[in-house]
């Protein structure tokens, strides 16, 4: 048993060596674990039940308060860590920082806005809380995900044509 | 445990996955923005939004066994939920993000495009669930 770590895995080059596969498998672990936490989030603070999550919605009914939680969880906890994290002059994995930078107000951020909170008001569902539903096995939550998927190649080719428009011969 | 406290512990979670995703990648944990994206190109930046939905999907798989009652069907009719898929599909691209990216990302950077579309979505939520349940009855 002691012996285990020393047999080569698949990925290691006839010669032993490791570092190609190495320095790749540790960001994907630490993406795959950023999900899980994630998701385990969303089900831990009720998101994936859509009677809570119409219940917040429901301002003039029995009003649910647990998304408003979730939110402020998920706002504190992320506003405080990410002082320090800005502070390095790039993320571990990459050259830089990739955050939004435009700070005006315009049409389609509104009416994108409108049309998912319509959605989202229908069925209960947002895009995480959907997405981990449907490979939990919910019949209505694969609907959703499939159908958000459809909603976004729509938006895509609406917005913009050009990545198959210039591959294709006309 | 108290909803609120599970509440506030699940979204104390989604702030650490967020952060994780940021000091390792430097992105935003926005997950319509991560989808889409991710349909578009799947191998961009080496892959990572691919890897970030497995995690995402397996927390979906472990919580089918571990808490079953935490994830619970909608009980709407499927064109229903068609139509609420296809209007989030649409409308977190076209409006750049959805609770995740706007919603906890967004705040956390006090982006006023976030705050606004937080306000908008949850103010057209709010408009459609009182329509749907108050109105028609819960006819939907």
């Amino acid at each position: 048993m002691s012996q285990v770590h020393t047999i080569p895995s698949p990925s290691a080059r006839p010669d032993g060596s490791n570092e190609r596969a190495r320095p790749r498998a540790i960001p994907a672990l630490l993406a795959i674990l950023s999900g899980l936490l994630f998701g385990a989030g969303l089900i831990i603070g009720g998101m994936t039940d859509p009677s809570k999550v119409m219940g917040f919605l429901d301002f003039t009914g029995v009003w649910q308060p647990a998304l408003a939680f979730v939110m402020a969880g998920g706002v504190g906890v992320h506003f405080l860590l990410m002082q320090f994290v800005l502070r390095r002059k790039s993320p571990l994995f990459d050259t830089a920082f990739h955050l939004p930078t435009r700070r005006d107000l315009d049409r389609p951020l509104i009416i994108g806005a409108a049309l998912f909170g319509a959605g989202w008001g229908l069925a209960g569902y947002c895009p995480g809380p959907g997405i981990v539903a449907a490979a939990a096995g919910g019949h209505g939550a694969i609907v959703f995900a499939a159908t958000l998927i459809v909603g976004m190649v729509i938006q895509h080719g609406v917005s913009d044509p050009r990545p198959q428009r210039t591959t294709t011969p006309c | 445990m108290n909803d609120i406290i599970l509440a506030l512990i699940g979204g104390g979670l989604i702030g650490l996955a967020a952060t994780l995703l940021l000091v390792t990648h430097g992105r935003v944990a926005g997950i319509s923005g991560i989808v889409g994206t991710f349909i578009r190109n799947p191998a961009a930046d080496g892959g990572l939004r691919g890897w970030f939905l497995l995690g995402l999907v397996l927390a979906g798989l472990i919580g089918m066994f571990a808490a079953p009652e935490r994830i619970t069907e909608t009980g709407l009719e499927t064109p229903t939920i068609a139509v609420a898929g296809l209007l989030v599909g649409f409308g977190t691209r076209l409006g750049n993000g959805c609770t995740s990216g706007h919603g906890i990302c967004g705040m956390s950077r006090l982006s006023p495009r976030s705050l606004a579309a937080v306000f908008t979505f949850i103010a057209a939520g709010a408009i459609v669930v009182f329509v749907s349940r108050h109105v028609l009855g819960g006819a939907l």
